[in-house]
């Protein structure tokens, strides 16, 4: 008989109970009060344990990140984070005093700048920079949580959840730490009676604490009407006609730029005119952007499943629950992790804007200095080798990368980028090198930060016209269409001319003539909205936007 | 502030009767351009810019406006704020169309 | 004088064109007769600022002051505006000269030609402001002299440059003002008491702060203006028409009227901290709502107050 050493199965239960123990003269039932989050969080953290503080581009466990960030470093250190955003100040703080050391993370943002500095002198130990749904995954194969630190909108005694409107990325933490004898500690706006619904089962949470003021949400996705440019509305006209009309495009993902605004603002105009409606643009994965509003209540859109919320959206959505996923309190119900997952499979196209292009067409918004993060845009980005269905637009994309000359077809999602080809401060989009290889050479990135890998992507819009890549047969070529919409950068003006003018001949290269479009009726004229003052007119006054969007 | 003034050839004379226009605003990254007939089929643009260093690319928006438009017996006149080519580009455009409109 | 000069594109009267987006141009061209108007000193003069080079910055060929003649319905009507968007619509040396100027010959007109006033301006030009004090000081006698010749001098706000400095001051001498809802109206902008008084007592980022105390519906319950309007440059058109036809008689009973009529308002309403409570002292329902409501509904709450300003 061979001896094996006896091994104990439940050493994770155990210590989540020895944890338990330690916090308990701290709970009366499942409530903390807020003044003892810190004491809470020392005594259930141990050196070395993964810690996912929920916060990613739109919601904020606020408090308890104020409460890990004032935990004495002698107790609690070594920490590794793995969350989706580092967007607070107390995120970046936990690491410079040595609470943290490790960081697994997907979005920066605001703190992008702090990070770079952080991780050049040693404050910040780097694992990895993903995309939401990859941290996602992760927390459920070798980063999963052994505390979650998170934030609902209300708590009941048995600590049931409502996550409200902004239920984000919640479930997918709480559901990786609970069931897998990890801690799950929740900040809640307001602990009542009776919750409007359920988002979280009260036996995933141990601890629960009222905060003094609501979780901060960003308005993100906000987008005045009034700084739309003509020259983006000369770009959106050239992606409905070049690209939603021909290929037909139903279900889609739009970034966040001023030129996928411009386009939500002419579906109900420009594209109405051209007798596109019910024919594109119908099914969307997408967070609630007001400049979506006269599209729907156009008759637009059949339907949109979102990643998060949006400050001021919450009673129109609430009042359109044709369109938007709601539960049965009425309010809104996103779920990133779903969404992304949407984003990845069942969308036809993703079409966005980005501070940087390659001759490649790979792109990047890492600019000198900053580790602005990726989010979710990979995923939309990427066209999904494992997709197995087909659609119109998925087959048209595919046999114009195929040349039609294979013998088994093979679709291809539509990743469109739309920039102008100078941004802000004259600084070129179109560029040799991106920033990016730059920084990872600086900070000895294992991986370049590439937002979308040129290889993803199928077509490029700018001012000067829309290049179609998957018509491209050679490297050579792909670069001369590159340069042929790079405008007057000095990628524009190394331009092939007799490449360019050829490519244009095969519809490579578009021109917004040869879409029948004129530059000089890209007015805001078209606009279906002007102003944000003119979406909550559109809204029916259900739309409420925050103050800094204001101007009456 | 960077004052030049670029010298074309048109083709043809620009058409209609206005003797002058003017349209867009001197304002961040935008610009403000008056058109003025002269004799011939010449095109005299006179940029004054508060973004220096980039006279190469107005020269190379302006040859391309000259080809698109022939803007033939114009002067042209540029107060700019910073506006980028595109915007430029767009402006002289609308500017010609403007002059060329019968009133 | 007359160039012809095209004031920039306009296709047609566009019934939904808004004022706070258009150019000073493009808002006379709505708001005049079609193709009636002839600009004085048009950019071709080329009368720039003398100042703006000894800042490295750039000029404008009108100096962002529109200034000419044209008809309102067939009435004659002399027309100054404002580009907010060039140096935020400020008064240096020759927008102030010429908007003078204009005021000069409509009080020689004695009455026979309104003038519209189209204020954006964030008041006097930094760079050339001894110039521009003076030349607001010499707007404001200019405007009470063509006034006190009978002419109606009717003030038309609703930019992004909002009404202030200097601005604030010269509205508040006209005979009639209209207003929209985006229309700001103060002589202290809202940066400059953050400034000088700490975000406490003024956040000038809170929007919805700024226009609860300078904005249009505010100024006009309060009675700083006359005449509420849409963003739209037709109803602008239509309110100036009648702001013309409406304008009070100008003389002593008038200003006498006007100092009562202040003192009141300052007796009932001065130790108020912010609208709402104002709203609430004046028997406004929801008072905190003011901002909210829909044009129509705003228009009743502006017609159950009466507000009678002729005391201008």
């Amino acid at each position: 008989m061979i001896q094996t050493e006896v091994r104990s199965w439940d050493r994770q239960r155990t210590a989540r109970h020895e944890r338990l123990g330690r916090a308990a003269s701290l709970a009366k039932g499942k409530q903390v009060q807020a003044s003892d989050a810190t004491a809470l969080l020392e005594a259930l953290l141990q050196p070395g344990d993964r810690v996912c503080l929920e916060g990613d581009n739109q919601k904020q466990a606020d408090l308890l990140a104020r409460a890990l960030a004032a935990a004495d470093p002698a107790r609690v250190h070594d920490l590794h984070i793995v969350q989706s955003g580092i967007v607070l100040p107390e995120h970046l703080e936990i690491f410079e005093r040595g609470i943290a050391r490790k960081l697994d993370f997907s979005y920066s943002g605001p703190q992008g700048a702090s990070i770079a500095r952080a991780l050049n002198n040693g404050r910040i130990e780097l694992g990895a920079i993903h995309t939401y749904i990859e941290l996602f995954a992760r927390y459920y194969m070798d980063l999963t949580p052994h505390v979650a630190l998170i934030a609902a909108v209300q708590a009941d005694a048995q600590g049931n959840l409502y996550t409200g409107p902004n239920t984000e990325d919640t479930p997918t933490i709480v559901e990786a730490t609970a069931f897998k004898s990890g801690i799950v500690v929740a900040q809640v706006n307001r602990i009542v009676d009776r919750l409007p619904r359920v988002d979280i089962p009260g036996d995933q949470v141990d601890f629960i604490i009222e905060a003094d003021r609501p979780f901060y949400v960003e308005p993100l996705f906000t987008r005045d009407p009034a700084s739309i440019t003509e020259t983006q509305i000369l770009m959106a006209m050239m992606a409905i006609k070049g690209i939603y009309a021909e290929y037909g495009v139903k279900r889609l993902n739009h970034g966040i730029g001023f030129g996928t605004a411009a386009i939500e603002l002419l579906l109900p105009t420009f594209a109405e005119r051209l007798g596109l409606k019910g024919k594109i643009a119908t099914h969307w994965a997408l967070n609630p952007h007001p400049t979506l509003i006269p599209a729907i209540e156009s008759g637009w859109v059949e339907q949109i499943h979102c990643f998060g919320s949006e400050v001021g959206m919450d009673a129109y959505m609430a009042a359109r629950p044709d369109i938007y996923f709601t539960g049965r309190d009425g309010t809104l119900r996103s779920n990133r992790m779903m969404c992304q997952n949407a984003g990845l499979y069942a969308c036809d196209m993703f079409i966005g804007s980005t501070l940087q292009i390659d001759l490649d067409g790979n792109s990047s918004t890492v600019t000198p200095d900053r580790i602005a993060g990726f989010g979710g845009a990979p995923n939309m980005g990427a066209d999904a080798h494992g997709r197995r269905h087909a659609s119109d637009s998925w087959l048209k994309a595919g046999r114009e990368a195929s040349d039609g000359n294979i013998a088994m077809t093979r679709g291809r999602k539509l990743v469109v980028q739309i920039v102008e080809t100078f941004g802000a401060g004259m600084a070129p989009t179109f560029v040799e090198r991106l920033d990016s290889v730059a920084l990872a050479e600086k900070l000895q990135l294992e991986l370049v930060p590439v937002m979308i890998y040129g290889d993803d992507v199928t077509h490029i819009v700018t001012e000067e016209g829309i290049a179609n890549l998957l018509l491209c047969r050679t490297r050579e070529e792909r670069e001369q269409a590159i340069r042929g919409v790079a405008g007057y950068t000095e990628v524009g003006r190394g331009r092939d001319r007799a490449v360019v003018q050829k490519l244009r001949e095969r519809r490579v290269i578009r021109r917004p003539e040869d879409l029948g479009l004129n530059p000089l009726d890209a007015t805001r004229h078209l606009l279906a909205a002007r102003s944000i003052r003119d979406l909550v007119g559109w809204s029916k006054d259900l739309y409420r936007p925050p103050s800094k969007f204001r101007n009456w | 502030m960077e004052q030049f003034t670029i010298q074309a050839e048109a083709a043809s004379r620009c058409g209609g009767t206005r003797p002058s226009a003017i349209i867009g605003v001197v304002a961040s990254g935008n610009l403000e351009i008056l058109l003025e007939r002269i004799e011939g089929t010449g095109c005299a643009i006179e940029v004054a810019t508060s973004a220096t260093g980039f006279r190469p690319i107005w020269e190379a928006v302006i040859a391309d406006f000259v080809q698109r438009t022939s803007p033939g017996g114009l002067r042209i006149s540029i107060n700019d704020g910073g506006a980028r080519p595109d915007t430029v580009s767009l402006r002289l455009m609308q500017g010609v169309r403007l002059i060329s409109e019968v009133p | 004088m007359s160039d012809s000069l095209p004031l920039a594109e306009v296709a047609g009267r566009d019934e939904t064109a808004s004022w706070y987006e258009a150019t000073a141009r493009e808002r006379i061209a709505g708001l005049l007769d079609a193709a009636s108007f002839v600009e004085f000193v048009p950019p071709t003069a080329r009368e720039t600022s003398p100042h703006l080079h000894l800042f490295d910055l750039p000029v404008a060929f009108d100096d962002g002051m529109i200034v000419g003649a044209g008809r309102l319905q067939g009435g004659c009507v002399l027309v100054a505006a404002q580009e907010g968007r060039f140096m935020g619509g400020t008064f240096g040396e020759i927008a102030g000269a010429k908007l003078v100027g204009l005021l000069r010959a409509a009080r020689e007109t004695g009455g026979g030609c309104a003038v519209l006033l189209l204020l954006d301006s964030g008041g006097v030009r930094l760079q050339e402001a001894n110039a521009g004090e003076i030349a607001v000081s010499e707007i404001i006698g200019a405007i009470l002299d063509a006034r006190a010749a009978g002419v109606a001098v009717v003030a038309l706000i609703g930019g992004r440059a909002g009404t202030f400095g200097g601005a604030g001051l010269i509205s508040a001498c006209c005979s009639h003002v209209v207003v929209s809802e985006q229309a700001r109206i103060s002589v202290t902008g809202p940066e400059v008491i953050e400034t000088n008084k700490g975000v406490e007592e003024f956040d000038s980022r809170d929007r919805a702060l700024v226009w609860r105390i300078t904005g249009g519906r505010t100024r006009v319950l309060l009675g700083i203006a006359d005449r509420i309007v849409s963003d739209r440059i037709e109803c602008f058109r239509e309110a100036a028409l009648q702001g013309v036809r409406q304008a009070p008689a100008f003389g002593l009973a008038t200003l006498v009227a006007e100092q009562r009529r202040l003192e009141q308002r300052l007796r009932t309403l001065g130790e108020c901290r912010d609208t709402p409570e104002i709203w609430r002292a004046m028997g406004i329902d929801e008072p905190g709502d003011v901002a909210d409501l829909g044009d129509e509904a705003f228009a009743a709450v502006v017609a159950g107050q009466g507000t009678r300003h002729d005391a201008r």
